[in-house]
């Protein structure tokens, strides 16, 4: 690939496991690259002049009189306008046909942002769907994963997500991405006519899971690149950070690591964090969000992978098959955004709050009137009421495949409320319910904007 | 520290790499080092700090406060002779620090750089300064020699730390402005040797200053405002206390509630590997927010050691130990600190990371062995001390644990338990019924309620009936979590009628002592005085007894009772809309009396 004449080149290995090999060489730097038969390595422990390659795609047939470059360099990414509407694997290489990029080569897994130096995170993230925009607002700079099981369609709610968030950039990190969820990601931002504001770095399920660690670190390096130096806003999507944990233990495993909590490295929260954090709203107005996927095993969120990006991440989005209408909603109970205070009333209706709150408290009240008849007690009028609101909710307010403003998931509240229940049940500030309780009145209001 | 003292002068221990793992380095050194020395890696023109961990031999176990990317063996490495040091000034209030105490605002650029250090003081500035001794005065490590004002705070200047014996003021510059590296006296040892003191002092971290008379049982009571901790389970001056919560119930809310409002002199926060945005957050709005009490900015009064989850590992274990040294500076110029550490989680990883890589023999969840000891240890630092002078001072700290799996058994929970004397456990089930802050008010508890000292100040300071109020409101609580769990389980109409009382009349202290709104202007912070008044009123109703026909009515009474509280509790103390809501809420309980 990129060997150089007068290059030393090693040919003898000593020790060989399935993802290390390890050899005597001099004058070699921490963390940098070398091919190892032709396969990527890059190095991950020196003692003395004994050297320790993780070899990314595994050392399946290396034989130890294998040739062992050095490059002299960590894993770099050419950085440009080029990037833009382009597909590359794990190393940066295009896989779609098209040209090598060419731009300026860069380091990836760059130093962090002076915390000092940060913005407070304050632009709305328009999705159209309501179980986010109303409930679980997201803000430019955030960090957010979706805890998923892995039969809820994630990936179709994520490329939503993406396509409606009125980003200038969107950047895909697929790990361990099956080839089918990547042919429809690609066609989805096909479709879309999006292809040019997208930019993808690719593992699929067939190449080998190691590789994959570097692909949040390539993908955040080219959102760098289009938020520091382009001033844009960028959203990036990574899915599927439970694979990315997965293949972290993989490795830490073979170095013979001490495992804590669940086989995980004990470095955990930090390899996370330090992907996550990458987050940032710059003071010079461009953004990187981040919207990833974890995986959950049977719905178990205090697996350390889950658990740990719970503490890192602000906030997360629980997906639900509700079956009273048959349809995948954002669960309203589970979700959370914690930035959502930091737009919601400010940049949306005054009445987004305490609308938001009443109908999650009416939700809660029909889930404490379903367990209520569940246990076989009898349902009181208000008990039946908040039934029938929660069902009509979950249709209008929490499905997934909704596309409309946030006005327009506050007046369809309003309207919820008006049927089900009347004033005082519903509690909301009197102000607001003098300005929107009234149906003909907020359509007057609304003509008039 | 004082191991290589004769060294230092002549010339420093040198060495060169040789074996990397991450951000261990094994250094072979060329003479002697000590365990924990500083030592910077010369790596390409660029210095790495690193802390040396362990001694194998003429290897020297280093922990790298940086990223060791394309670091390379047989690379130099110059040892310091001391320790990892802060550097102790007027300045420090309102600085923005990473966990080595660089100044994050004077560092260019947007992004990091790896080995940029900066100067935690301002060596230019000009500050006002006053004397306190007098020629021939007899003093002492941590005596007060003069004064500045720092942002109004009085900042004593004080014989250093690490001055020992005992020493004879010989002259004591007189007041003007000077900056903090000028002379400002001089002070000759019992073999008249004279010693020049500037206002600049360093000590290593990992030592606690002990430059104090001693160190008595805290008894005061330090008001936080937040309810269901002065009331329920108060923390005192000096005292100790930790917040156990799962990720989402409101831990660093309740952290930020409580440095806004408590009645310290000075803030330090240590963001401890947590969100970049919370930090954010405190930067944006400290300097918004007005000090009750001074008139003055938060920020005046407040130092941040921000040392996120993305920054070095090995720097986040030093910044706990920078914000507790800066806390110990500030308590030996007879100041009341505030010191709160989010997470020390993050810092009790940060220990097993690298005790991974030392490959030691594991405990309990791949932590380290020593991890309870070295948590009691730290915890141990803060306290309330009687100077010299007898003048006194405080140091209160308040951590927070981030339990795995919201698992309040797992290993760093469980040593701090065993540290800390009061635990404000939040709880999921309070956090997702919005019931904030999530205090779970049976299973918390503070441990200074039992000392006869806090007893007795708070007969005298508070009321002599509020003692027995606080238990007295702690069973009404525990008796009403009962009765729900027999409703639940028999249903509404299967048990008495005065379940549903007791059960509604915990509710009530639920709703009105316990939940606060932190963002709410008049609630957020709730005095001593107002506290004593709205329990005793709760107490009141509690204590009454109701004529009521059935359950339903029960419900919808205190439904009524607990909205009227509510609407008190939004009202400023004593003003007339409160009285109001007052003479509404007896007419109220009158209509319903037996």
């Amino acid at each position: 690939m990129e060997t150089q004449a007068f290059q030393k080149i090693y040919t003898k290995i000593n020790n060989i496991t399935k993802a290390t090999v390890s050899l005597k060489a001099a004058n070699v730097g921490y963390d940098e690259l070398a091919l190892v038969h032709g396969r990527l390595g890059q190095v991950v422990k020196i003692m003395g002049d004994d050297v320790i390659l993780q070899v990314f795609s595994g050392t399946e047939g290396i034989p130890t009189n294998a040739e062992v470059v050095f490059l002299s360099r960590p894993p770099q990414l050419k950085v440009s306008e080029q990037l833009a509407g382009r597909f590359f694997n794990a190393f940066g290489d295009p896989i779609d046909g098209g040209p090598e990029v060419e731009g300026e080569t860069r380091d990836i897994g760059s130093p962090s942002v002076n915390p000092v130096r940060r913005m407070q995170p304050s632009h709305l993230i328009a999705t159209g769907i309501a179980g986010i925009d109303l409930n679980n607002t997201l803000v430019t700079g955030q960090k957010i994963p979706f805890f998923a099981d892995p039969d809820q369609p994630y990936n179709q709610v994520m490329a939503s997500v993406a396509l409606r968030a009125q980003a200038d950039k969107i950047i895909l990190g697929g790990m361990g991405l099956s080839n089918d969820d990547y042919l429809y990601f690609k066609n989805v931002f096909d479709n879309a006519g999006a292809l040019n504001r997208i930019v993808s770095f690719v593992n699929t399920t067939d190449n080998p899971p190691v590789e994959r660690l570097l692909v949040p670190d390539m993908a955040l390096t080219a959102a760098e690149y289009f938020a520091v130096d382009k001033n844009e806003k960028v959203l990036v999507l990574l899915t599927d950070m439970t694979l990315y944990a997965d293949a972290l233990s993989i490795v830490s495993n073979r170095m013979d690591q001490i495992p804590s909590k669940d086989s995980m490295p004990g470095s955990l929260y930090s390899d996370l964090a330090r992907i996550y954090e990458k987050a940032v709203q710059f003071p010079s107005g461009g953004s990187i969000t981040i919207v990833a996927v974890t995986t959950l095993s049977g719905g178990d969120i205090t697996h350390a992978i889950p658990d740990n990006t719970g503490y890192i991440t602000e906030g997360q989005l629980f997906l639900r098959r509700d079956s009273d209408i048959g349809k995948v909603i954002v669960d309203p109970f589970r979700s959370l955004s914690r930035l959502k205070q930091l737009v919601i009333g400010k940049q949306t209706r005054k009445d987004h709050p305490q609308v938001m709150n009443a109908a999650i408290r009416l939700y809660a009240d029909a889930a404490n009137a379903r367990t209520k008849l569940e246990n076989g007690f009898d349902l009181t009028d208000y008990d039946e009421r908040t039934l029938e609101f929660a069902k009509a909710y979950s249709e209008q307010i929490l499905a997934i495949d909704l596309n409309i403003d946030t006005k327009m998931m506050l007046d369809v509240s309003w309207q919820l409320f008006r049927t089900h229940f009347n004033k005082a049940e519903v509690g909301i500030k009197q102000e607001f319910v003098d300005m929107y309780w009234d149906e003909q009145r907020v359509i007057d209001l609304n003509m008039n904007e | 520290m004082n191991l290589k003292c004769d060294m230092e002068n002549n010339h420093k221990t040198t060495g060169k790499v040789a074996g990397i793992i991450a951000n261990l380095v094994i250094v072979e050194t060329n003479g002697p080092v000590s365990q924990n020395e500083i030592c910077f890696i010369q790596h390409q023109g660029v210095p790495l700090m690193a802390e040396v961990i362990k001694i194998l031999g003429r290897n020297a176990y280093v922990q790298v406060f940086e990223s060791t990317r394309g670091l390379k063996c047989g690379t130099e490495v110059i040892f310091e002779g001391h320790m990892l040091e802060v550097t102790l000034g007027p300045g420090i209030l309102s600085k923005n620090y990473d966990g080595l105490q660089n100044d994050l605002d004077k560092m260019d650029g947007v992004f990091l750089r790896r080995g940029e250090y900066t100067d935690p003081l301002d060596r230019d500035k000009r500050w006002n300064f006053t004397p306190i001794a007098k020629p021939g005065d007899q003093v002492s490590a941590g005596d007060w020699l003069g004064e500045v004002s720092e942002n109004g705070m009085p900042h004593k200047i004080m014989v250093p730390f690490k001055m020992t014996g005992n020493y004879t003021v010989k002259s004591v510059t007189p007041a003007g402005q000077h900056k903090v590296d000028d002379t400002i006296a001089t002070i000759t040892d019992e073999n008249g040797h004279a010693h020049k003191i500037t206002m600049v002092q360093k000590w290593p971290v990992k030592m606690a200053i002990r430059q104090y008379k001693e160190k008595p049982r805290p008894f005061k009571l330090l008001e936080t405002g937040v309810r269901c901790i002065d009331t329920l389970n108060p923390i005192t001056e000096g005292g100790t206390g930790f917040i156990p919560g799962p990720f989402g119930t409101g831990k660093t809310v309740l952290q930020h509630a409580i440095s806004k409002q408590a009645e310290a002199d000075i803030v330090i926060i240590a963001a401890c590997g947590e969100r970049a945005n919370e930090v954010v957050e405190v930067f944006t709005e400290f300097p918004e927010l007005e000090d009750p009490r001074t008139g003055k900015k938060l920020i005046e009064r407040t130092t941040i050691i921000a040392n996120t989850s993305n920054m070095p590992v090995a720097a986040r274990e030093a910044s706990v130990y920078t914000a507790m040294t800066l806390g110990e500076y500030y308590r030996n110029m007879g100041l009341r600190v505030l010191l709160m550490a989010d997470s020390t989680s993050r810092w009790a990883q940060a220990l097993r990371e690298m005790s991974n890589r030392l490959e030691e023999l594991p405990g309990p969840d791949a932590f380290p062995m020593d991890l309870s000891a070295i948590v009691s240890n730290f915890y141990s630092r803060a306290g309330y001390v009687i100077l010299n002078n007898g003048v006194s001072g405080s140091i209160t700290f308040i951590g927070t644990v981030s339990p795995a799996g919201g698992n309040l058994k797992e290993p760093v929970t469980e040593s701090t338990r065993k540290a800390a004397r009061c635990f404000y456990g939040l709880s999921q089930a309070r956090a997702d019924s919005k019931r904030y802050p999530a205090i779970d008010a049976i299973d918390s508890y503070s441990k200074y309620l039992e000392y006869p000292e806090v007893q007795s100040y708070l007969d005298h300071h508070v009321g002599d009936t509020w003692l027995t109020n606080v238990i007295k409101s702690k069973d009404i609580l525990l008796r009403g979590k009962e009765a729900r769990e027999q409703i639940n389980i028999l249903g509404d109409d299967g048990v008495p009628l005065e379940f549903h009382e007791r059960f509604w009349k915990s509710e009530l202290i639920d709703f009105v002592i316990l939940q606060q709104d932190a963002f709410d202007k008049i609630d957020a912070s709730t005095p001593m005085e107002r506290q004593k008044y709205m329990l005793e009123k709760v107490l009141e109703v509690a204590d009454a007894s109701f004529d009521f026909d059935n359950f339903e009515e029960v419900g919808s009474y205190f439904k009524q009772i607990i909205n009227q509280f509510k609407q008190i509790n939004y009202a400023e103390f004593n003003s007339e809309k409160f009285n109001a809501y007052m003479t509404e809420l007896n007419t109220m309980i009158q209509s319903h009396l037996n």
